[in-house]
């Protein structure tokens, strides 16, 4: 036996394990993450193309859709301000609670939707903290839009804040001090020092943010009263019908709510192509 | 316009980095400040700059008060030691940076900035790389560019903090004789921070030596070396050999070597003498008070010889420094034994209630 064939031939118990384990991924990713996306398609074209259709023109679909896309555009606007106010607080300054912050801005992630529905009917409902108040001065919270922004903020808080903090810390603030000692004001030295630096980390944020909105349920169930055609978004939509045994409906507008989801990877993953130099330069931990 | 600091101070949770430091820059002077880390030479910069201010003190400019005028409206041009460059801008756009941000009543058309920023990169000799981002250039580039930056807003007061520290040597060596010639072409202010002793005396017209937050001397480069003021000073700047002395016999002495007179009449039961290795006499024989010495080592350093000497009547190794000639005419070779003597020394007593004293040999000289 040559070497070569001796070296082959060790070789392909280790492409064995390869192929095995690629297989594996694989498979975990086709049957709990494609099939379940295809089943939605594939049930909701059951009954053909034209029921499909009539199914999702509906003006409660497309009071759903418009409902969906206007919590996101308020909500994602908020937190992108909100994230960059925080991470720029923890980055930059010391101050007493500081810790407290960081983990507060975590707590979204670890406290369940549901719960964080029920906290605003405690404190807006017509029994809560501030509801009778509310009534008096005719100003409607739960079961109408300011209540699905509330809680779709409270869920989605931490990705934009979450995205910039690692990154602003590993960035200090040297440049900003460099622009302020130039003769840059505070907004001269956050358009053109701060922004610029975390502008992809800042997008990738606003991505994520956008894509959970968009599909959140269990808070906004909580304080949305389900009210056809006012106060459902798709995720409520699609239980709704769904609870009506009506398939097709449900799971037409489900793969809506996929499509918008592909929508947002798409944009995710072409922003990682395209820019990705960047991105990985400005991670942190990169330089 | 003298910028005067007085009785500055600056704490920070657990430790105070700066105390009661009270400075006088003069216009146009070119002044270092030296010290280890931790000295609160950057603090003192920092507050300089407007990026930090003390907890206590004044800073005066013609009867102003400085540190009331905000970092942005304070006209210091600032060098950071890492450069903090605009990473996303270009070189001229880095070095247009501070004219780009003024308010439109007094900012300069785009066309003069263009100029303005063509002359300042061809000042730090940064012709044709404009167009180049900060991480396309060397380390010598970069400081270079932060310079310009820095000279671009036209500052009363230039602020460089450890400028050559990132460099390797010879970068170094020739950007520091550049800076001092810029220095003086511009007729600047201008106030460096350094832990490098070599590049203080050799750059600035007056260094001021910190230790702990405390300013221990200010004075000429010559000064500092010659006459120091305090232990620290001797010990930080340059090599110095240090001989605890003990009353024996009326005079203070070490092992048989004695000042040959009495600096403060009696009233120290102990000093310690700093003595420079330049400082040490060596002799074939014993012709003048010393002590005898073994020579351990020769380190050949050119023009000058470094040799290290064992001494065991004092029990401690001597450093002193010949020219490399006397080493030959002297006939010293490591292993051979010799005669070493102090010819200058500066004396501080153990006790408190004396003063600092310079002694030469067969005299000695009270500090002015």
């Amino acid at each position: 036996m040559t070497a070569a064939t001796a070296a082959r031939a060790s070789a392909w118990p280790r492409r064995l394990v390869h192929a095995l384990l690629i297989l594996a991924a694989l498979g975990f990713l086709g049957l709990f993450l494609v099939l379940p996306l295809a089943a939605a398609f594939v049930e909701a074209l059951r009954k053909g193309v034209h029921a499909y259709l009539t199914a999702i023109d509906q003006p409660n679909a497309y009071a759903a859709i418009r409902l969906t896309l206007l919590v996101a555009a308020i909500a994602v606007p908020l937190n992108l301000v909100f994230g960059v106010a925080a991470a720029w607080a923890v980055a930059r300054f010391e101050f007493p609670g500081k810790a407290w912050l960081g983990a507060l801005i975590d707590l979204p992630f670890s406290v369940s939707p549901v719960v964080a529905g029920l906290v605003y009917v405690l404190l807006f409902g017509a029994q809560g903290w501030f509801g009778p108040w509310l009534g008096e001065h005719g100003i409607r919270i739960l079961f109408a839009v300011p209540g699905l922004v509330l809680a779709t903020v409270f869920v989605t808080l931490p990705f934009v804040a979450r995205e910039l903090n690692p990154l602003m810390q590993a960035q200090g603030s040297e440049e900003e001090e460099a622009a302020r000692v130039l003769g840059a004001s505070g907004w001269q030295m956050f358009f053109r020092v701060t922004l610029p630096k975390i502008r992809w980390a800042l997008l990738y944020g606003v991505l994520l943010c956008n894509a959970r909105p968009m599909g959140e349920f269990g808070a906004v169930s909580v304080v949305s009263g389900h009210i056809r055609g006012l106060t459902t978004t798709l995720p409520l939509e699609i239980e709704m019908r769904y609870n009506e045994y009506d398939y097709v409906g449900a799971f037409a507008v489900a793969s809506l709510l996929a499509l918008l989801a592909l929508v947002t990877l798409a944009a995710k993953s072409a922003l990682e192509w395209r820019y990705g130099d960047e991105l990985a330069a400005h991670a942190p931990g990169g330089h | 316009m003298t910028l005067e600091l007085s009785r500055l101070s600056r704490r920070f949770a657990g430790y105070t980095a700066l105390d009661d430091v009270s400075l006088d820059i003069a216009p146009g002077e070119f002044l270092a400040l030296l010290g280890p880390s931790g000295s609160g030479k950057t603090t003192l910069l920092r507050i300089l700059a407007g990026l930090d201010h003390p907890d206590a003190g004044t800073a005066r400019l013609d009867g102003r008060d400085f540190l009331a005028t905000p970092a942005r409206t304070r006209k210091v041009g600032l060098v950071f030691q890492h450069y903090a460059l605009f990473r996303h801008l270009t070189v001229a756009e880095n070095v247009a940076f501070g004219l780009r941000v003024r308010p439109w009543r007094t900012r300069p058309g785009r066309a003069e900035i263009a100029a303005r920023v063509e002359n300042l990169l061809q000042r730090v000799q940064l012709e044709g790389l404009g167009q180049r981002y900060p991480a396309q250039i060397s380390g010598g580039q970069r400081q270079r560019v932060a310079l310009a930056r820095a000279l671009a807003v036209e500052p009363d007061l230039l602020l460089l903090d450890e400028p050559f520290g990132a460099l390797d040597a010879q970068v170094r060596v020739t950007l520091r004789r550049w800076l001092r010639e810029l220095h003086e072409d511009l007729g600047l202010t201008t106030v460096f921070v350094t832990h490098d002793q070599e590049e203080a005396l050799e750059l600035a017209d007056r260094v001021a030596v910190m230790d702990r937050g405390r300013i221990e001397q200010v004075g000429t480069p010559e000064a500092i070396y010659q006459d120091p003021a305090t232990p620290f000073v001797c010990e930080f700047i340059g090599k110095v050999n240090r001989i605890p002395l003990v009353r024996t016999g009326g005079a203070l002495a070490a092992a048989g070597w004695a000042l040959d007179d009495d600096p403060w009449d009696g009233g120290q039961a102990q000093a310690t003498a700093y003595v420079r290795p330049e400082h040490l006499a060596l002799d074939v024989a014993a012709t003048r008070p010393g002590w005898k010495a073994h020579l351990r080592h020769v380190y050949l350093a050119g023009s000058v010889a470094h040799l290290e000497l064992d001494v065991s009547a004092l029990g401690q190794t001597l450093e002193a420094d010949v020219a490399s000639e006397d080493l030959a005419r002297l006939g010293l070779h490591a292993g051979g034994s010799l005669h070493v003597s102090p010819r200058r020394a500066v004396v501080f007593p153990a006790g408190s209630g004396g003063e600092r004293r310079v002694w030469q040999a067969g005299e000695v000289a009270a500090v002015a």
